[in-house]
């Protein structure tokens, strides 16, 4: 499954285009940072109730497809604009995480 | 990130960011309403096109086509001139305008070749499809060249520069307190990895490792710290300093989940306490090291695989040396 087919199939935001056709490899989800870094895989979809700049510094070193940004939180100007400037796809969802990874994994993303 | 990712999303930015007067073609052929279409047909002939605006001064007032020539030709109207059998309403382009503009216009109207205006009407050029695949083409070669040249020319700077022992020693200054910046060294640190031809697999540990670092410095020490990275062809070693406050105690610090990040600092979703398991599993060798009130110092090494070890990473090297030399 592609970002692009994705951001359709959940309804999500976006807030900041990378590559849109870019192939999903699998998901993940902490908002402890350090776990991401330790346990995200490259082409990962990241859910976290972060919002803030290092979440894209972090999305940018791990090369993750893209993050979704659950429960409705706005995400800081700077972290959108930080977003685009690295090519981080960001996307928002108004669901919990629990519920953002429940339908992730319905479409067919799996952790790992 | 791969040569593929970049290319891809760069081609959507492209249309957003080229200008049509970019990619439009600027000699353009024109006839004015006053030439016959006899005359017309001969242009059409030796030009090898197949319409082209008509101007009156500078001024477009139409456009006439193939079409309207065979329709001439049936109607044995070849003496009839241009400004009678042009199509005098024209959709046109403006010079200004992004070609994503123009692509859209396109699919749109199914019209294949617009002529472009600059926003006092005159015409100043046209713009057909291949135009814009040809505009894309050429802007994305010369990006890619870049890259390529960035790549190639650091790439080589252990072979270029001869030395006994030559190493390459990037400084990073970290500000205390800065979340907003932080990140910022251990990026530039993976960039140049890459840059330097080392494989993404290494570019990733040691990026992991170093951010994990350079947050530590955000986030403990009193006045931020130093980063240094030296890289050697087959090691390379990062120094992470800073003067205080110093860890009373590393072997406790070491233990996963352990953390002093207060709570305002967690709440970021930072001192998960898993920072220096994670630098300690990126890096090959990890030396930590502190004096409570004076400092604390953190070493990391990586080992970087030799060339032939990299089967696909040595390939790409030499087939990319003969160009360079010719």
């Amino acid at each position: 499954m592609t970002v692009e087919e994705m951001v359709g199939r959940l309804g999500l935001q976006v807030a900041a285009r990378g590559e849109m056709a870019r192939e999903i490899s699998g998901g993940y989800a902490s908002d402890l940072l350090s776990c991401v870094m330790a346990k995200a895989k490259e082409g990962n979809v990241w859910v976290t109730l972060q919002a803030h700049p290092n979440v894209i510094a972090v999305a940018s070193l791990l090369n993750l497809a893209a993050v979704i940004v659950a429960e409705g939180v706005e995400a800081d100007l700077e972290t959108v604009m930080r977003a685009q400037e690295n090519g981080v796809t960001l996307l928002g969802s108004a669901q919990t995480t629990f519920s953002v990874v429940g339908q992730l994994s319905a479409v067919g993303v799996t952790g790992g | 990130m791969t040569e593929q990712k970049s290319e891809v999303s760069r081609v959507q930015e492209l249309v957003y960011e080229l200008k049509i007067e970019e990619v439009m073609v600027r000699d353009v052929i024109t006839v004015t309403p006053e030439t016959t279409l006899r005359e017309f047909k001969e242009l059409l002939r030796t030009k090898r096109i197949s319409g082209t605006p008509v101007v009156q001064g500078e001024r477009l007032v139409g456009i006439i086509s193939l079409e309207d020539l065979i329709k001439a030709l049936e109607d044995g109207e070849m003496d009839a001139l241009v400004g009678a059998k042009m199509t005098p309403k024209v959709e046109v382009l403006h010079a200004d305008e992004p070609v994503v503009h123009a692509v859209n216009r396109m699919s749109r109207s199914g019209f294949g070749r617009f002529p472009v205006v600059n926003r006092a009407g005159q015409l100043v050029g046209i713009l057909t499809r291949g135009e814009i695949i040809r505009g894309l083409l050429r802007r994305l070669e010369v990006s890619y060249r870049d890259e390529e040249i960035h790549r190639y020319r650091s790439s080589h700077i252990f072979e270029d520069i001869i030395s006994d022992r030559t190493s390459l020693v990037l400084r990073y200054h970290v500000q205390p307190r800065d979340f907003s910046i932080g990140g910022a060294a251990s990026s530039r640190i993976k960039r140049a990895i890459e840059r330097l031809g080392g494989n993404p697999t290494l570019a990733r540990r040691v990026g992991v490792a170093a951010y994990e670092a350079e947050i530590n410095l955000v986030i403990h020490s009193d006045h931020g710290g130093e980063m240094v990275v030296e890289i050697q062809p087959d090691q390379l070693h990062i120094l992470v300093a800073d003067d205080g406050p110093g860890i009373p105690d590393v072997e406790q610090a070491m233990r996963p989940g352990f953390s002093t990040a207060p709570d305002w600092i967690r709440e970021m979703g930072f001192g998960a306490g898993m920072g220096l398991l994670n630098i300690k599993n990126c890096a090959d060798e990890m030396k930590l090291q502190s004096v409570l009130g004076e400092g604390t110092w953190l070493e990391m090494w990586f080992r970087i695989p030799a060339a032939g070890a990299d089967g696909s990473k040595q390939q790409a090297a030499s087939s990319k040396q003969p160009v360079a030399e010719k």
